[in-house]
């Protein structure tokens, strides 16, 4: 066990950091939350930046284009733009982490040739189509239906928590190939383009006010079929593989944020004297235990990532007791603005020392609600927990067969 | 960076919990000779012949000259044993004390009252936990260490331990005692022995949610195994997320001292210390719920895991005490920022 970093890790921080140092000075004004294409310009100008950097593809091996980075590095990369406050992955998330691995993986040599360059560059923006009304937890019960005709498949039904729908080029859509009570077994993984004829996106809006969410109705939508990546009905499988992409580093920017964000509670607090609670004072060591503890949990699946090449059970770890601190956090953070939290304005404070953080904590509270629900509900994660890492015997139906179920899209 | 552990602290780990597993099995362990002392002494000096009290000792003192983090992964184990005794003391006491590092003698430890600190001095006397298995008694205060000689002691038994093998004793003051060491060792010893004291309770939590999960696949209520049910099964999840977070956390913080550029070693072991307390309080309670009515009686041992957690909860570093010295670290960190 060696917390040090090696001379080779540490310079690879420190060109970072003077890079980010010289770059993020330029970059143009954020758009508003709602201005979707504002946003899609932004993050893929971001991605540009990274990409003539040779930062880009961080986590890709090189043989998708990507700089083959170690998983340590990959850790000190998220750091780093963490702690520089740079721009998030935003709408260059599904094509980044999960489509783009996946075409690496499972695409033929014309699909990688054709989507991954785009990805990288950030000249095109993909989004994700799994879930269903229907099929939420439960996602092998999914019952869009892809027809084959001819060349094509006619897809019909629908998507939901499809984010940046708005603006993407593309969708990574599970469909149903096989028999419907085929389950896991008649998937297919299709690259569906937005714009085709028939696609339709309403979008929805989160209890946060964000919109990053649609649900996507698809209505005999004609998709090639040199767009499905792997076989027919192997779909389930294709999505799997992806997640062996992923070295334990998923969280790591908002770790760091929630650390970042129980200090300004603590300065708040010191501010308004709820410091002089104690019960105030331990609710903030508790959490500055747990963040700490998930910054160590963080360090040892990415350790195991690079020893392994392969994901470890941490990750399931990480995302159920990550979820759990972060909500505390949350409402440790709200129920000290008091009744300041009662607005997300940044309202002037009696004692002359400038706005309260009422926007960034009453945003960051109610957020944090999805965070035990979206990419597999804690309640799912537990049930992984027992069945696949402690043994315990399965529920009746709901993983039936499954190997593992897949890691949806973090919003 | 690499936070996994290296082949030979695997191994490390791997060996003493097959001397464990030969020597100190369960039902051996939870049926002491006698309710006075449960230190069985022939077994003490294999955890000596083993390295477990000398093992961060330096080389040219007779020790293995290891860091923390070795120890720390000793200690685990010793934990998921449930092996009672001194033996954190024991280990801090190596080096100081002669004989300590080889299990030839025991040590015990007990925290003088701070009449500064109202909480510490109370109303509660000074409790000692094994006095009847103990050579000598080591006296922690902010000031130093002071050795006392245990039958010199106006010691009362209690009658009914909360833990059946940590006998405990009541003494209506403490002696000055003969000085050991001075505060720099003082402040060490809190830190490592909070370390240690951790290490042995992700060990409990460990071995409880084994022995939990062991008993949900085995036993069957409406037609099938309870750990089938969600409200069983989460119940075991828990206790697993919990022991692997505290886990970490215990690793980093022992590693931190070993390796002390890479943070602030206090905040990590307050931090470990805190989790590891928790989560072996939590599982142990898990485990007992879990096991039914079967839980509440002495057939399963899952009591003798949450009533240790109980007691190690209170040694070096309580958790109200160590949440509160978190929060100072961040008041200090915290200022100016917006």
């Amino acid at each position: 066990m060696d917390l040090r970093y090696t001379d080779a890790e540490q310079a690879f921080r420190g060109e970072l950091r003077s890079w980010l140092e010289t770059t993020l000075p330029g970059l143009p004004p954020k758009p508003s939350p709602h201005d979707w294409p504002g946003r899609r310009t932004y993050d893929t100008h971001w991605q540009r930046l990274l990409f003539d950097a040779g930062y880009a593809g961080i986590d890709w091996p090189v043989e998708g284009g990507g700089s083959g980075s170690s998983p340590v590095e990959e850790l000190i990369f998220k750091e780093e733009l963490e702690r520089a406050r740079a721009p998030y992955v935003g709408v260059n998330f599904v094509g980044l982490l999960h489509a783009g691995p996946t075409i690496i993986a499972e695409g033929t040599p014309e699909q990688r040739r054709r989507f991954l360059p785009p990805i990288l560059q950030g000249d095109e923006v993909w989004c994700q189509g799994f879930s269903e009304p229907d099929a939420g937890s439960d996602l092998a019960s999914l019952r869009t239906r892809g027809v084959r005709d001819g060349d094509d498949y006619v897809v019909t039904g629908s998507k939901i928590w499809t984010s940046h729908a708005e603006v993407a080029d593309y969708c990574e859509l599970l469909v149903r190939t096989g028999a419907d009570d085929s389950r896991h077994r008649g998937i297919s993984w299709l690259i569906l383009t937005m714009d085709t004829p028939g696609v339709e996106i309403r979008p929805l809006t989160t209890i946060a006010g964000s919109t990053e969410f649609a649900e996507i109705f698809l209505d005999e939508v004609r998709v090639p079929v040199a767009n499905r990546v792997g076989e027919e009905n192997d779909g389930w499988r294709v999505t799997m593989v992806t997640l062996s992409f992923e070295r334990g580093t998923a969280f790591v920017g908002d770790l760091l944020e929630a650390i970042e964000l129980l200090s300004s509670a603590v300065a708040l607090a010191q501010r308004t004297g709820a410091w002089s609670d104690p019960g105030v004072r331990r609710q903030a060591g508790h959490l500055r235990a747990e963040l700490d503890a998930l910054w160590a949990l963080t360090k040892r699946n990415v350790s195991q990532a690079a020893r392994t090449g392969i994901p470890g059970v941490g990750g399931t770890f990480f995302k159920l007791a990550y979820s759990e601190t972060r909500q505390r956090l949350g409402e440790f953070s709200l129920a000290l603005l008091g009744r300041a939290g009662l607005a997300a304005d940044d309202i002037e404070g009696l004692d002359l020392e400038g706005p309260l953080p009422a926007e960034t904590m009453v945003e960051d509270w109610i957020r944090g609600i999805s965070l035990t629900i979206a990419a597999g509900t804690s309640q799912i994660q537990r049930n992984i927990v027992g069945e696949r890492i402690l043994g315990l015997p399965k529920e009746p139906v709901s993983t039936d067969g499954a190997e593992r179920e897949p890691t949806r899209q973090r919003t | 960076m690499d936070f996994e552990l290296t082949e030979f602290q695997a191994d490390l780990a791997e060996g003493v919990r097959r001397l464990c597993a030969g020597q100190f099995p369960l039902e051996q362990v939870r049926l002491p000779e006698s309710t006075e002392r449960v230190v069985d002494r022939a077994g003490w000096r294999q955890l000596g012949d083993a390295g477990v009290f000398n093992l961060c000792l330096a080389e040219e003192a007779g020790g293995v000259g290891l860091g923390l983090a070795e120890a720390a992964l000793v200690f685990e184990e010793l934990g998921r044993a449930l092996l009672p005794g001194p033996l954190v003391a024991s280990h801090l006491a190596a080096g100081l004390i002669d004989g300590a590092d080889d299990g030839s003698v025991v040590a015990g430890l007990v925290e003088r009252p701070d009449p500064d600190r109202p909480e510490a001095a109370g109303v509660v006397p000074v409790i000692i936990e094994h006095l009847g298995d103990l050579d000598v008694l080591l006296l922690l205060s902010d000031t130093g260490v002071a050795s006392v000689d245990p039958a010199s002691l106006d010691a009362t038994r209690l009658k009914r331990p909360m833990d059946p093998l940590t006998p405990v004793w009541v003494v209506p003051e403490l002696p000055e005692g003969t000085p050991v060491a001075g505060p720099e060792i003082a402040a060490w010893w809190r830190r490592d022995g909070a370390v240690l004291t951790a290490a042995l309770q992700i060990g409990m939590a460990a071995w409880t949610t084994e022995l939990a999960v062991e008993y949900a696949k085995q036993r069957r209520q409406f037609g099938r195994p309870i750990g089938g049910f969600q409200a069983i099964k989460h119940l075991c999840a828990d206790m697993a997320v919990r022991t692997e977070v505290a886990r970490c956390a215990v690793h980093a913080a022992a590693v931190t001292v070993d390796q002390p550029d890479v943070g602030d070693a206090l905040v990590a072991v307050a931090g470990a210390k805190l989790l590891a307390d928790e989560a072996a309080v939590a599982n142990g309670r898990s485990c007992i719920q879990v096991h039914g009515g079967m839980g509440f009686t002495w057939e399963v041992p899952a009591h003798l895991a949450y009533k240790r957690a109980r007691v190690l909860a209170t040694e070096f570093g309580t958790e109200g005490a160590l949440a509160e010295s978190l929060a100072e670290s961040l008041a200090e960190s915290g200022r100016g920022v917006r």
